[in-house]
């Protein structure tokens, strides 16, 4: 070691942009479905074209005669795969990765089939020319609000919360909100489609994938194969985006499947229309909140219930009323995630899963509260602060979010706003601002990693972490440099590869969390070991970490990032054009390692809060089943017409009990930005929209304040079926 | 996917001997609708007859003062063409409303007039579609139909016309020039879509094996104040899901002259002639406007989810014709 630390500036704080960006943007960084391999057979998934039943015959020999088909995999010659386990996530597989197995059809869109071919265009061709008859059953795809068949579920959090007695609650309340709120399906489609190539090498089962956590697929898929995890090795070098759909997927365990059974390299790829039923999607959501509160606006009763749906195959539950139990409290305080089970896909973790709809019905209804309340609805958040976790009685790690809010007010000149609805206007525009909070997690799981003191005097960093685009790659190698004490250019991070050893997932915002743990864990050590003046050999000096221990012994508290998000819209009554004038993001989340990455996360979190407020929305065809305009024409995200002015700040928020003092800034950016677009429209326009998307359609029909009642979902009135659509 | 040959045609009389060989094949022009038809399994032709280098990309004005445009002119050389934008200015924002700058920049004028609707049950061929398989009826009468057609549809097929240049180009009486290997022919762009009825998998009047080489603007002086307006479900690159091409004479209060045309309401662009006929020497005004657009849509049926875009023409109308009016008196 020769570095002088005094001399040495810290890398964590400071703006860098990505370590691999020249790579990427010169075409030097591969892509899971750009490796090439020798041999390479491409494989294509058929999916079902109804919605339920049960598979009657493939009609497979005309197929086989095709050009270059090398074979069909279906239920009827597949070999059996093990589903008989949990994951590292801590849940079982959803069937519908589990390929091949039985004849039966849970969805439109669900696997039947794999042809595998020479090239994918003859793979296609077969896979589109094969004739697959059904039985087909009716279908159930209707989600309404008073399903009597939906149940309490647990999963990451308990199924309910229930304190105090909440109609006595409310009858004593002055003051009450009483209102329903929907949310539709929504898709989170990363740039870059799903793709595995599966290939047997030396005895060992070699996949190279674009997913979350080289970890989790590893123990999936030696568990799916009764395989050992050590003779499984799974590469995802570079991933464009996941957002929590690249986990375990149908096509990687298509590819292994072939891959076996034709002993050649074969690649899956999903295509964007296939993506659709088979890459998970955030399920729609019906969420009624009751407020009552004192004429002063402090809860007295907070009851939030939110129903989603999963597949008949798999129990998924949208945890929507999560923050709830964090944010506000109430004497009488209740709250449930409910699921109906539907001849739909699987739903699964999309990026602030639970926070992200919850939000929209929490923070929409303490905007309508403040209203009733006639009470600014930053002071209303204010005086409902709560000192301690309003469900668990835990105190929280830190609780900054007043703190967002005064620091957003500030910066966005909220203390000049008229409350009145409907009163500016420029042109054929009405204007308005809106607020509302928002709130995300701080969560670390186990991780390894492996440092090595090079003998060259560099460092060498091994972890089987995911960069799905946001940076962390950069961020850990700013992290090891610190923990190394020395400058970033000595570090050179390996990530994406199974065989580093376990690490926790790109996921639950915790990712460079886990990793920067173990991380500097593993540096720390090494520090201790290399004797200043001494040689180091040929093959490095390396250190292993294993924080298991240490995220173990963390002490049981409410631990959360927090943010307070700002909109201004304006709204055209006569078109229904809604567009986003500027917003503004303050966030309490940690430390911030890179300014530069963290503000693209911050702000691309508000920016699907755009899309998730005014355009995004899958529609679900109810005599088939299945989508309709199943691709991103037909599924609107903002364009950059739409994304105006957007502001993300912090403020200084460091995790009192992390090393780093990270706390994760992967998904708060989304939380509560919907809200406050919502509640911008309704300072605009007088009208309260309860349901998302806020169409065109919807804004012409509800008109103005004057002109008639509030749009979607209403106090206990109509439209629960226009959830899903 | 199915496999294709690919020639490219240098001339007019090649390009049609070429398609007349194959019965299979189709003209590729910018190929950003074709393309991603074949990709579907929408579209599959045997051959494509690469027509986009034929020396149709020049834009000339015509003797008696209108504009001619070469089929294979792009969206983005039609938008700014100093012509089409001081004399025609509602066709070139048609242009800028549609697509994104690198498909104008592929899409050319034939090709955009000859466009598929993106209705999702047309581009997913797992469903029942009349336009695409005939006789096996219409998914969206019964179920997703927010964007489908007000005007002119049919139980056949509710369908809308995609197009955003087609719009203005029908408000100004566009005539649609194309070859056979018989010779030259001739269609106002009012023609070339053929109603909806039982057929809507029949979708223009052009003959067998034509090649769409032109399209002329005749001289229309009322042009020169014209407007498009486009509402769409974000602020760019989506189709329309209203739209209204506009242009006003408007003296001493008076309209002397006026011209409407109505997109994503119908299975082609659809010229608003009832609501031109109560403008036609009405004085200018929010009266007049509201009245002309009552006249044309009295004939809409909307379907149980479409009725908001009734309301939505009504009020375009109103305003880009207040618009014109305010600019008019300029």
């Amino acid at each position: 070691m020769t570095t002088a630390p005094a001399a040495r500036e810290s890398a964590v704080g400071t703006a860098r942009t990505r370590v691999e960006g020249r790579d990427k943007v010169t075409g030097a960084a591969r892509y899971a479905a750009e490796i090439p391999f020798a041999g390479l057979a491409h494989g294509w998934l058929v999916l079902s074209t109804v919605a339920r039943g049960r598979i009657t015959s493939l009609e497979t020999a005309g197929v086989l005669a095709m050009p270059g088909v090398l074979t069909v995999l279906h239920h009827g010659n597949a070999p059996r795969l093990n589903a008989d386990y949990i994951g590292l996530l801590g849940v079982p597989p959803d069937p519908t990765c589990v390929v091949f197995q039985h004849d039966r059809v849970p969805f439109m869109g669900w696997p039947v089939a794999l042809v595998v071919a020479e090239t994918p265009e003859q793979a296609r061709e077969a896979a589109e020319a094969l004739v697959v008859r059904y039985e087909e059953e009716p279908h159930d795809t209707a989600f309404t609000r008073d399903r009597p068949d939906a149940y309490p579920v647990g999963g990451r959090m308990p199924a309910e919360t229930r304190k105090g007695d909440m109609e006595a609650a409310l009858a004593a309340s002055a003051v009450v909100v009483d209102a329903e709120y929907t949310t539709p399906e929504e898709y989170h489609h990363p740039m870059e489609p799903h793709a595995a190539t599966a290939r047997w090498d030396g005895g060992r089962l070699d996949v190279v994938d674009s997913n979350q956590g080289a970890t989790w697929i590893v123990g999936e898929l030696a568990n799916l194969f009764s395989l050992d995890p050590a003779s499984v090795r799974v590469r995802s070098e570079h991933v464009g985006g996941g957002f929590g759909s690249k986990g375990i997927r149908a096509h990687q365990v298509a590819a292994v499947m072939a891959a076996t059974h034709l002993r050649r390299p074969v690649r899956v790829v999903l295509t964007r229309r296939q993506m659709f039923p088979l890459a998970g999607h955030r399920s729609a959501t019906i969420q009624r909140i009751r407020l009552g509160a004192d004429t002063g606006g402090r809860l007295r009763a907070l009851e939030h219930r939110s129903l989603s749906h999963t597949s008949t195959v798999h129990e998924f539950v949208e945890p929507s009323t999560g923050a709830t139990r964090v944010m506000y409290d109430a004497d009488a305080h209740h709250t449930a995630n409910l699921v109906v089970r539907l001849d739909l896909p699987t739903p699964t973790w999309m990026r602030a899963p639970g926070e992200a709809p919850g939000s929209f019905a929490l923070e929409t209804a303490l905007d309508e509260l403040a209203e009733k309340c006639g009470i600014d609805p930053i002071e209303l958040r204010v005086r409902n602060e709560p000192e301690r976790g309003p469900v668990s009685g835990l105190p929280f790690s830190s609780r900054n979010l007043i703190a967002c809010f005064q620091e957003g007010a500030r910066r966005f000149g909220w203390a000049d706003r008229d409350p009145r609805p409907g009163l500016r206007r420029e042109g054929r525009w009405l204007l308005g601002t809106g607020t509302a909070a928002a709130s995300f997690p701080v969560m670390a799981l186990p991780s390894t990693a492996a440092v090595t003191a090079e003998a060259d005097g560099t460092f060498t960093v091994r972890i089987a972490a995911a960069d799905i685009g946001t940076g962390a790659r950069t961020a850990l190698t700013q992290v090891a440099a610190d923990a190394l004490e020395v400058a970033p250019d000595r570090v050179r991070m390996r990530i994406g590869d199974s065989d580093f050893g376990p690490a926790m997932i790109a996921g639950g915002s915790m990712g460079t969390r886990s990793w920067s743990w173990a991380i500097t864990t593993a540096a720390g050590e090494l520090r201790e070991r290399l004797v200043p003046g001494a040689g180091i050999p040929p093959e490095g000096i390396t250190v292993r970490s294993d924080t298991t221990e240490a995220v173990g012994a963390l002490a049981q508290m409410e631990r959360h990032s927090f943010g307070a998000q700002f909109a201004e819209v304006a709204v055209d009554v006569t078109t229904g054009e809604v567009r986003v004038r500027r917003m503004l993001g303050v966030f309490a989340a940690g430390r911030i390692i890179n300014p530069l990455t963290a503000r693209g996360q911050f702000t691309g979190g508000m920016i699907w809060g755009i899309s998730m407020a005014l355009h995004e929305e899958a529609v679900r065809d109810s005599v088939s089943g299945g989508h309709y305009g199943a691709d991103l024409a037909g599924y609107h995200v903002a364009t950059h017409a739409d994304v105006p002015h957007v502001e993300a700040h912090w403020i200084d928020d460091p995790d009192p009990h992390d090393p780093v003092g990270i706390k994760g800034i992967g998904e708060i950016g989304i939380v509560g930005a919907a809200a406050a677009v919502a509640n911008a429209v309704r300072h605009a326009t007088g009208v309260r929209h309860r349901s998302l998307p806020i169409r065109p359609d919807r804004v012409i029909l509800a008109g103005t304040a004057g002109a008639g009642a509030d749009a979607g979902a209403g106090a206990g009135a109509r439209a629960a079926g226009e959830a899903h659509a | 996917m199915k496999e294709f040959g690919y020639q490219r045609a240098s001339d007019v009389s090649g390009a049609l001997a070429l398609l007349g060989a194959d019965a299979g094949a189709r003209f590729l022009g910018g190929g950003t609708n074709l393309v991603d038809l074949m990709k579907a399994g929408v579209e599959r032709p045997s051959r494509l007859v690469d027509v986009r280098g034929l020396p149709l990309d020049r834009i000339e004005p015509t003797a008696d003062g209108g504009l001619r445009i070469g089929a294979t002119v792009t969206n983005s050389d039609l938008a700014a063409h100093p012509g089409v934008r001081s004399r025609y200015p509602a066709l070139a924002q048609a242009v800028l409303a549609g697509a994104s700058g690198q498909l104008r920049n592929m899409a050319t004028v034939g090709g955009n007039l000859l466009q598929r609707t993106r209705c999702g049950y047309f581009t997913d061929v797992s469903r029942p579609c009349n336009k695409r398989v005939p006789g096996s009826g219409c998914p969206a009468v019964e179920g997703e139909h927010r964007n489908h057609a007000i005007l002119g549809a049919s139980a056949h097929c509710v369908a809308v016309h995609p197009s955003d240049m087609a719009v203005a180009l029908t408000a100004f009486d566009a005539v649609v020039s194309y070859r056979t290997g018989d010779g030259p022919g001739e269609l106002p762009l009012a023609d070339l879509y053929l109603p909806v009825d039982g057929t809507p998998h029949r979708e223009t009047a052009l003959p067998q094996g034509a090649l769409i080489t032109a399209v002329t603007l005749p001289p229309a002086p009322v042009a020169a104040l014209s407007r498009y307006r486009k509402v769409r479900e974000r602020a760019s690159y989506a189709f329309a899901i209203g739209s209204v091409a506009a242009a006003l004479d408007v003296r001493d209060g008076v309209i002397r002259e006026a011209r409407l045309a109505f997109g994503a309401v119908a299975s082609r662009p659809w010229r608003a002639r009832a609501a031109e006929r109560t403008l036609t020497g009405a004085p200018a005004g929010g009266e007049t406007f509201a009245a002309a657009a009552d006249a044309e849509l009295a004939a809409a049926r909307p379907l149980p989810h479409n009725a908001y875009k009734v309301t939505l023409m009504r009020n375009l109308v109103v305003a880009v014709l207040t618009g014109l009016t305010e600019e008019a008196a300029r």
